[in-house]
């Protein structure tokens, strides 16, 4: 493995929707190539986690600061955010009725190309990654002309969610409960992008309600975020024991 | 302490919207003309100054006789200030001692606009195989690939010289579909005309290549008054685009054109245009009138007509392409893009009129309004008693941007006849935050994520327009969006 270097750090974060806290004094630190998952009961603060780190206009930060590859990025718009790097694998994937799924990556991988300072990739190249990754992800190819996520399936949205990943190849991605609403089959595929990814020298932050995903993406830190804050934070071994003994335990400490 | 509030626009996105309109520039070249007024004295002027032949005439000054009982049409959704007729001057040509007989003899300085316009007129430089129509304020300043179209028998000039080379079809023809008594705008267009395009193709030939009509307002204080008259004659096939751009100026400009189309049995003609007149400022200072009057008669049995129409531009639009429906099997199409942003207004649609049997039509519209602007689709389906077992299907989308826009659909029906099927579907939507957050999250600035949007939107219209125009009319959706949003 390359030596690691600090790609997130997190200090004393505070955000608040609509003038009411959501996120309260939390820390994290994350180095290449790990995977972390954020674990938590519902309402504890995750998703709004997830948007802040992407910019999101609700999610306002009222304290704390985040730093991504040595600069603070809280002031940063969307898309500059995305440009250096940033990926948002969506709870919920939104649909953009007639754009087609070919196009829309197209255009937001050259914008991230000219942000960076590369050249547009040629047809044949992008066509060739596409369907590469589309083989691996398991979408059929007349998906790729459909609609953005127009009438797809849930488990169809969020394999497409990680096709769009692995297309990008961000420096850090932020999986917001990809394993909700897929069922068995569906999981592994996603995990196996997931897993590709990690090859890739990218380093990934998994949302996730349950530990049954992380039997297929075995997590270099296991995090418990309640009420706005980690309040647990171990190895693997910390989801299996949340799995047996679900949160109550560590709420109370 | 609220650190991370959005930034507005972005340096390099002031400098783009500060260049919007691309085609507002003025060219600087010595015209001819006349002074501002309206009477029987300037329609005899122009007629003369066209050589015209008597009838031609005489059916103008019946039409400006007809014209001065009118009042102009107030039922669109639609704020126009008063129009001073007088105030306007009727006839403007770039001046030139000689009409041109070849590009080597047009001014370069007019050669120079259409280039600036992006529109091919070297004919070596058409590398699309497009064949172009310059109308320049009032006049056609030249046509290209002449001879490669006579060869296939196929007659494309401009209106002014057909009236002299082929007077016998424009007898037959003008004013048979669109009649001068047909609405205010048509009348005064009648009256005072002064250029446009003239197509024919004759029987069973296929066009072998795209025709195009480009006109272009350059004087200030003038009127455009076009007029296009296309003939399909029997088992023919022809596919015409028309593009329009102005400079930018204070006051409002007026542009009222008449378009007829004539298709004969087994015949096609598929029309498209690319309209993006000046649309006036931010505050809705200037812009150009488009009060326009577009109909189609599919008079053969199986001849079909289909508008497609990207309408960007003008401060106001007026324009409902229609298709009369009159031979048996005869179909009918509709396909239109309007959008409108700032203080724009556009008042469009079609009218389907079924007269023979087995007659089918298809509307699909999609309109998009942005900023303060409001857009309203107007629609008729007429059904007569004889038309037996006649179809339509009508499906109406609008697309809001923004809280301050309006968007509004008049659909109505007059059917007598009981075996007709109908269809209708309408839907209302908004470019969601929710949107622009996943395609900005993916790295596009929200200028590019608005006319993603936009674009997919708009598909279905989109892939009805030829090839090298589909092109140009996403670029145009993308430079009329802009400061859409934010």
């Amino acid at each position: 493995m390359s030596k690691s270097i600090e790609i997130l750090s997190i200090e004393n974060l505070g955000v608040s929707i609509a003038n009411k806290t959501i996120i309260n004094g939390l820390n994290l630190k994350v180095n290449s190539q790990e995977i972390h998952a954020i674990m938590g009961p519902n309402g504890s603060g995750k998703s709004t986690f997830a948007k802040t780190l992407a910019g999101h206009p609700e999610c306002l930060i009222s304290n704390g600061e985040i730093t991504y590859l040595g600069t603070n990025i809280n002031e940063l718009e969307i898309d500059e955010r995305a440009n250096k790097g940033i990926f948002l694998g969506f709870q919920y994937p939104i649909e953009i009725p007639g754009l087609s799924n070919t196009i829309f990556l197209k255009t937001a991988l050259n914008a991230q190309r000219k942000a960076q300072n590369k050249n547009a990739i040629t047809a044949a190249e992008f066509l060739k990654e596409l369907q590469d990754n589309a083989r691996l992800m398991g979408i059929d190819q007349s998906f790729l002309h459909r609609g953005v996520n127009e009438n797809f399936s849930g488990g169809e949205k969020k394999r497409n969610e990680i096709l769009q990943m692995l297309m990008l190849k961000p420096k850090l991605s932020i999986l917001d409960e990809t394993d909700s609403g897929l069922d068995i089959d569906a999981m592994k595929t996603v995990a196996n992008g997931v897993n590709h990814m990690r090859k890739n020298d990218s380093s990934i932050i998994l949302i996730t309600h349950y530990e049954r995903l992380l039997k297929y993406i075995k997590p270099d830190f296991v995090h418990v975020l309640s009420q706005g804050r980690i309040v647990e934070s171990g190895d693997s071994t910390l989801a299996s024991k949340l799995e047996e003994k679900g949160y109550e335990w560590l709420l109370k400490k | 302490m609220e650190s991370n509030k959005r930034k507005k626009n972005a340096p390099e996105l002031e400098e783009f919207i500060d260049k919007k309109y691309q085609y507002g520039f003025v060219t600087d070249i010595e015209s001819e003309t006349l002074p501002p007024g309206l009477d029987e004295n300037v329609i005899r002027l122009i007629s003369e100054k066209k050589n015209e032949p008597e009838f031609l005439l005489e059916w103008r000054l019946k039409a400006f006789k007809f014209w001065q009982k009118l009042k102009p049409p107030m039922w669109g959704h639609l704020k126009i200030d008063d129009i001073n007729y007088q105030a306007i001057s009727y006839f403007s040509k770039p001046k030139q001692e000689n009409a041109p007989q070849s590009l080597e003899d047009v001014d370069p300085k007019l050669l120079d606009t259409y280039e600036k316009l992006g529109i091919p007129l070297h004919e070596r430089a058409a590398l699309a195989g497009v064949a172009v129509d310059a109308v320049f304020d009032s006049v056609s300043v030249t046509t290209t690939f002449k001879e490669k179209l006579a060869e296939a028998g196929v007659i494309f000039c401009p209106f002014s010289e057909a009236v002299r080379q082929y007077p016998d079809l424009i007898k037959k023809y003008l004013g048979k579909v669109v009649p001068y008594r047909d609405n205010f705008y048509a009348a005064l267009n009648a009256a005072v005309f002064t250029d446009g395009s003239f197509v024919y193709i004759p029987k069973g030939v296929r066009c072998p290549m795209e025709l195009s009509t480009y006109f272009r307002i350059n004087e200030a204080k003038t009127g455009q008054f076009e007029r296009t008259l296309i003939i399909a004659d029997e088992g023919s096939y022809v596919s015409y685009l028309e593009g329009c751009t102005a400079p930018m100026r204070d006051e409002n400009q007026l542009h009222a054109a008449v378009v007829e189309l004539i298709a004969h049995d087994d015949a096609e003609i598929k029309y498209s245009t690319v309209q993006n007149w000046y649309p006036g400022d931010e505050s809705g200072q200037g812009g150009i009138y488009n009060f326009v009057t577009k109909r189609g008669d599919c008079r053969g049995h199986n001849s079909k007509i289909s508008w497609t129409q990207i309408e960007t531009g003008s401060a106001i639009t007026w324009k409902y392409p229609s298709c009369i429906l009159r031979g048996d099997k005869s179909v009918g199409e509709f396909y239109s893009i309007a959008l409108t942003n700032n203080f724009q207004q556009a008042d469009t649609g079609t009218k389907m009129i079924h007269i023979g049997k087995n007659t089918k039509s298809k509307v699909i519209s999609k309109g998009i309004s942005a900023g303060h602007s409001q857009n309203s689709y107007r629609g008729l389906v007429a059904v007569s008693k004889n038309a037996e077992a006649s179809r339509n299907y009508t499906n109406c989308d609008s697309l809001l941007i923004g809280a301050d826009c309006g968007a509004h659909t008049f659909p109505s029906m007059e059917i007598h006849n009981s075996s007709t099927i109908l269809e209708h579907e309408a839907s209302a939507s908004k470019v969601s935050d929710e949107q622009l957050f996943y395609c900005k999250q993916r790295g596009i600035n929200e200028e590019d994520a608005v006319a993603l949007i936009v674009s997919g939107f708009c598909k279905e219209v989109l892939n009805e327009l030829p090839m090298e125009f589909a092109v140009e009319a996403r670029a145009l959706l993308a430079v009329n969006l802009e400061g859409a949003v934010g």
